[in-house]
């Protein structure tokens, strides 16, 4: 039963770079995202908002079939991308991960945004009194003490983005080798006759890597808690 | 030299007060909601004036006329807030060491000892804040301000939360604080006995105005809460 074939294991290492990179670029623009709407008020707060959260109530296809007309080749910002960076997103893993990222955004960001309101500001007072301009305190106090929001975010986006499959497939379609997550490698092998057995295997690895992020986010978690009672 | 004329409107409550201060130690006395924690921290820059200036010397802090307003964390006002503000995420070393680090200045060994034995919090730097007493974590707090090297430190009722026996425990190290260091302080409290241990000027606040100016003589005629348990006592 455990015999992992090439094809199997390729899937399976796409998948985890992709939802890697997906998690590691999106996390930086999710901390940015989650302070402005933890501590800002400006102009369209409440439709910046509803945008964040808009992938999880689209059905993916929607955001896949989205994505494709803004990042494929002839796309608006896909066009000018490929014309001028060089990067291009349509059928490629980098798409994949564009889509999961996207996916991911709002549950990697909601945890991040209550952990930072939850931060007492009068310990940001206390550290501007000290001297520290407003990008130290919030490297120094507000992220430091908000860490535990931010793994948890990370978690869940990485887990989200691991079995992302309605906007990856739509976008980037299921080519082996580029663009074939675990969740479309299942997909197809429920659409061939003798494909139960490599079928169960991904979902055996796909729970084990679940379980392993999960358990992981507890330990971080844990640890920074009790660093936040000052213990 | 610190000189305040500010207004400034917070909800119903109105604050309009005027006076400048050469005092070592400068006593903001008043009942609670009189308005002085509105006014440490128009002095801190942490609360904008509606209208007015503050200015320590010739430095002008603020000045509305002028749309000036010099942000804290370019003050050089040190700040012990009555709940301390430890960070918790930080050993006590490491909150001692903060306004350093912030402010870029040169690790100074003396410097850091000075304080460390001045406060007698040798024994605690290797600890972590959660378990600190309240005496400790105050003594921490006046540690972390003086090493930032302020030119004013702002005392907001650093004894308030403390019970008598640790408000007796910190007192004399307010009073060496005072004698041993060249650092002028705003202590606010509400308690006129701390005042006369510590103060030179007082500014007695009333419902967000200065009702009296002067040496702390000007409290004589306060009695404070324990004085009055003592004369019940004695009856």
């Amino acid at each position: 039963m455990f015999d992992i074939s090439p094809a199997e294991w390729t899937a399976i290492l796409l998948s985890i770079r992709v939802a890697v990179v997906a998690t590691l670029v999106a996390t930086p623009l999710g901390i940015a995202v989650a302070w402005l709407l933890a501590r800002r008020e400006f102009w369209g707060k409440s439709v910046a908002d509803a945008i964040i959260y808009l992938p999880l109530v689209l059905p993916p296809v929607v955001t896949g079939y989205l994505l494709l007309l803004t990042f494929g080749r002839r796309g608006l910002i896909g066009a000018w991308l490929a014309d001028h960076l060089g990067i291009v997103f349509a059928f490629r893993w980098t798409g994949a991960a564009l889509a999961c990222g996207i996916m991911s955004f709002p549950l990697l960001v909601r945890p991040i945004r209550l952990s930072i309101e939850a931060v007492d500001r009068r310990l940001e007072q206390a550290a501007s009194t000290l001297g520290a301009p407003p990008w130290r305190v919030f490297w120094t106090v507000t992220l430091p003490l908000a860490l535990p929001g931010v793994l948890a975010g990370m978690v869940l986006g990485f887990a989200k983005a691991i079995g992302e499959f309605g906007a990856t497939i739509t976008f980037v379609s299921n080519i082996p080798g580029e663009t074939q997550t675990i969740s479309s490698a299942i997909y197809t092998l429920t659409q061939v006759p003798d494909g139960d057995a490599a079928a169960l295997r991904l979902v055996a690895i796909s729970i084990a890597i679940a379980m392993a992020a999960l358990v992981a986010s507890e330990i971080f978690a844990r640890r920074a808690t009790k660093r936040l009672h000052g213990l | 030299m610190l000189r305040v004329e500010a207004q400034k409107q917070l909800g119903d409550f109105s604050l309009d007060v005027a006076f400048s201060t050469e005092g070592r130690v400068t006593g903001l006395f008043g009942s609670s909601g009189a308005g002085k924690t509105s006014l440490v921290n128009i002095i801190a820059g942490l609360l904008q004036p509606d209208r007015g200036l503050v200015a320590i010397g010739d430095d002008v802090l603020d000045d509305t006329s002028r749309g000036l307003h010099t942000p804290p964390h370019r003050r050089r006002i040190g700040y012990v807030f009555q709940d301390a503000r430890l960070f918790p995420h930080l050993d006590v070393s490491q909150n001692l060491d903060y306004g350093r680090r912030m402010n870029g200045l040169t690790y100074d060994r003396d410097a850091q000892s000075r304080v460390v034995d001045l406060l007698d919090i040798g024994k605690l730097l290797d600890r972590r804040t959660g378990r600190l007493s309240g005496g400790e974590r105050q003594r921490i707090a006046l540690g972390r301000a003086l090493l930032a090297q302020p030119r004013l430190l702002l005392l907001d009722e650093p004894l308030g939360a403390l019970d008598a026996d640790r408000k007796a425990e910190i007192l004399p190290y307010l009073v060496r604080l005072r004698d041993e260091t060249g650092v002028p302080m705003v202590y606010v409290t509400h308690d006129p006995q701390e005042l006369r241990r510590l103060a030179t000027e007082v500014v007695v606040l009333e419902r967000g105005h200065v009702a009296r100016f002067g040496s702390p003589d000007i409290l004589s005629g306060v009695i404070t809460p324990t004085e009055i348990q003592a004369l019940e006592a004695g009856h």
